[in-house]
């Protein structure tokens, strides 16, 4: 058998091809996945897993809920207790909509060791419905008149505090103090002198106080904690938060139930403290809307985004706070403002530097929000070295004028316009320098919130910590100190935005410094 | 002769775009070989059109590893058939699969939001074009012209003359 030349190509021609492509396509991926291992190496970003928290062992921890409303029923359905009515509009829902998985999320939640004892509600159709979905043969759910009763009846070894905000403190304070654990919504309260109050009250107690920002569970955000804390973004200048909305609901104009009046609420208690006026369905509904019951966009969301940011770089309450607003946008009767800007400053605040020694200190968290738009801006740190987009997920982008990424900047290894790092807690690995494809996957929001394979509630996790912590003790992650933050950062820009005036903190005093002449609580509480 | 020489274009036309294809498939599959975290995860969790409970079904675990590994395996085996000219009809077959595959998981309809796409289409895309592509590969095989198959044939040629 002879073979020429001619046969050799015609018949083995295909075979350097073949070598060829291999080769490029195996150098290729290779290369890219060093460069890829080596920013990550030197990122060192340890993606956080969910942290284990100790189980709630020996007999059921009973809790009481007092108030179940809007968030009231989320929390106890957080905690596993979901009413007849909302399983049925579910299943409803997931019928029409296979891909509608709040119930079988709900389903695969796992169980706590607790028991539904009591409720406190004002409004008797909400406590017939907490009794009615949750009483079982061995447990009948209890109605309580007031939150003092409840927590004195001996039924009860934690409440969850889900009332109007000028509720929150004097409640949170009773259970304190009577040994009684407890969870109370944010912010956590409604006056700065309470806030003073329900600190000393807290450390004093022996109770777990929990405040209830749940996004604190939240692992990108622990994640994020991690990228600070190694330097990867330089020294942040400037963080940017926003709130965005553009709906009624989002403006806190929530439904009017038919059924409620003056023989079926406890408009007396539900005032407390309030001024005393006629029964008004619309103040029951749509407290957020007035500061003597609520806080507007400085209790209600400032605070989600201030304790999101706190917990991310521990920057504590502001020096000073700058704030300015009005209502533009839901002139309805309300006198909390729904466009709102607040500059808090932190000038001693430092997260580290790459550059010249005492260049860089300082740095202004700025906090912007309207109820008339709903374009998504993103929450934003920017640093000397680096812009972090903190969400769900975390993606990161190198400075074009970075002084710590200057070489490989320069040598095109990382480019200003592609992410050097993004996190996924739905992924299975994180991923650097990820292409236009991924990126665009995540924020198409595509990479949902994962905890072995499962998706699963923040407020679930909140809630499993602070019965953890109460039955065995140990820290929470969002319990007084947080929480006082929270509250007097909160109140500085109430105060500032209806003062027109900087408000200031005494770090040494832990006081609100005086301005004479001037009472912050009658402010706090006065309209516009 | 004018028939002959119409052939003879077809046949290297054929070839040409044989070898085209092949590497286009073999270049797709080492790639996801050498990247460990390649996962197909992204494009079928996305996946739009009739048959999109499917992809989604095979984006989930345990399924989705194995797609994973069968994604670039047979990109690599229709790679390596078209170009070295072997079992190209069985390659061509894989490819027309994987091809239907891609098209559906993203087909360009109008009513459907178009996920990162470079081009404009209607109907009509890349994928169901080297799909069309792949058929005609099926129809008319070149092995024998250009590719391992020329060597076997010859080798039988000459046996037979042998035996003659």
């Amino acid at each position: 058998m002879k073979w020429s030349r001619r046969d050799v190509i015609k018949g083995l021609g295909g075979i350097p091809i073949l070598g060829a492509v291999w080769w490029a396509g195996a150098s290729n991926a290779v290369s890219k996945n060093r460069e890829r291992t080596a920013i990550l190496e030197q990122l060192n970003i340890q993606p956080s897993l969910p942290s284990a928290v100790k189980a709630i062992s020996g007999d059921p921890v009973r809790v009481g809920i007092i108030g179940f409303g809007i968030r009231g029923e989320q929390l106890i359905r957080a905690l596993g207790f979901a009413t007849k009515e909302w399983l049925e509009e579910m299943r409803l829902a997931a019928e029409e909509d296979p891909n509608h998985s709040r119930l079988e999320d709900f389903m695969n939640q796992d169980k706590l060791n607790v028991k539904l004892t009591a409720v406190c509600d004002v409004y008797d159709v909400r406590a017939d419905r907490v009794i009615n979905s949750f009483s079982t043969e061995d447990n009948k759910v209890i109605r309580f008149r007031t939150h003092q009763e409840m927590i004195r009846s001996g039924k009860v070894d934690a409440v969850i505090i889900a009332t109007p905000d000028h509720w929150h403190a004097p409640m949170a304070i009773d259970a304190l103090e009577n040994g009684i654990h407890a969870y109370v919504e944010k912010p956590m309260t409604h006056t700065v002198e309470e806030t003073y109050r329900l600190k000393e009250v807290a450390e004093k107690s022996k109770a777990s106080l929990m405040v209830g920002h749940q996004h604190r569970q939240t692992l990108s955000f622990q994640t994020a904690q991690d990228i600070v804390t190694k330097g990867v973004l330089g020294h942040i200048s400037l963080v940017q938060t926003n709130t965005n909305r553009n709906d009624d609901n989002g403006a806190w104009n929530y439904h009017i139930e038919d059924e409620a009046n003056p023989q079926t609420i406890d408009w007396d208690l539900f005032l407390g403290s309030a001024p005393k006026i006629p029964f008004n369905k619309n103040h029951f509904f749509r407290w957020r809307k007035w500061w003597v019951y609520g806080s507007g966009l400085s209790g209600d969301l400032l605070t989600h985004d201030y304790d999101r940011l706190n917990c991310v770089l521990q920057m504590g309450i502001p020096s000073s706070v700058m704030a300015s607003g009005g209502i533009y946008t839901h002139n309805d009767g309300r006198n909390v403002p729904d466009v709102l800007q607040v500059n808090m400053e932190f000038p001693q605040f430092s997260t580290g530097s790459s550059q010249k020694k005492g260049k860089e200190k300082g740095m202004t968290f700025v906090y912007s929000a309207t109820l008339g738009n709903g374009f998504n801006r993103p929450t934003i740190l920017m640093g000397h070295d680096g812009t972090l987009e903190l969400g769900n997920r975390i993606t990161v982008w190198p400075d074009s004028s970075s002084t710590k990424y200057a070489d490989q900047i320069e040598s095109e290894k990382m480019k200003p316009s592609v992410p050097v790092y993004s996190y996924n807690p739905g992924a299975s690995v994180p991923d650097a320098v990820s292409s236009a494809t991924s990126q665009y996957f995540a924020d198409k929001g595509l990479m949902w919130t994962y905890i072995n394979g499962a998706r699963v509630d923040s407020t679930f996790l909140h809630l499993r910590e602070w019965l953890s912590s109460a039955r065995n003790g140990g820290a929470v992650s969002c319990g007084i100190n947080e929480g006082f933050e929270e509250a007097i950062s909160a109140h500085m820009a109430g105060l500032s935005v209806k003062l027109g005036r900087r408000i200031k903190w005494d770090a040494a005093a832990q006081r609100i410094v005086p301005i004479e002449g001037i009472n912050f609580d009658e402010v706090l509480l006065s309209g516009m | 002769m004018t028939e002959t020489k119409g052939k003879w274009h077809l046949k290297h036309s054929v070839v040409f775009m044989r070898v085209l294809i092949g590497w286009h498939f073999l270049y797709e599959g080492v790639v996801k070989l050498y990247n460990p975290d390649w996962t197909s995860f992204g494009y079928l969790a996305t996946a739009q059109g009739p048959f999109k409970p499917l992809f989604l079904m095979i984006a989930k675990e345990p399924i989705i590893g194995w797609a994973d590994t069968l994604n670039w395996l047979a990109l690599m085996f229709v790679g390596i058939t078209l170009l070295l000219g072997i079992f190209e009809k069985k390659g061509a077959l894989v490819g027309i699969i994987l091809l239907a595959l891609y098209y559906w998981a993203h087909p360009p309809f109008p009513w459907l939001m178009q996920v990162n796409v470079e081009g404009s289409y209607w109907f009509v895309n890349k994928n169901l074009i080297e799909l069309a592509a792949c058929m005609v590969i099926y129809q008319y095989p070149t092995g024998q012209y250009f590719g391992l198959k020329y060597l076997f044939n010859k080798k039988k040629e000459q046996t037979k003359t042998e035996t003659l």
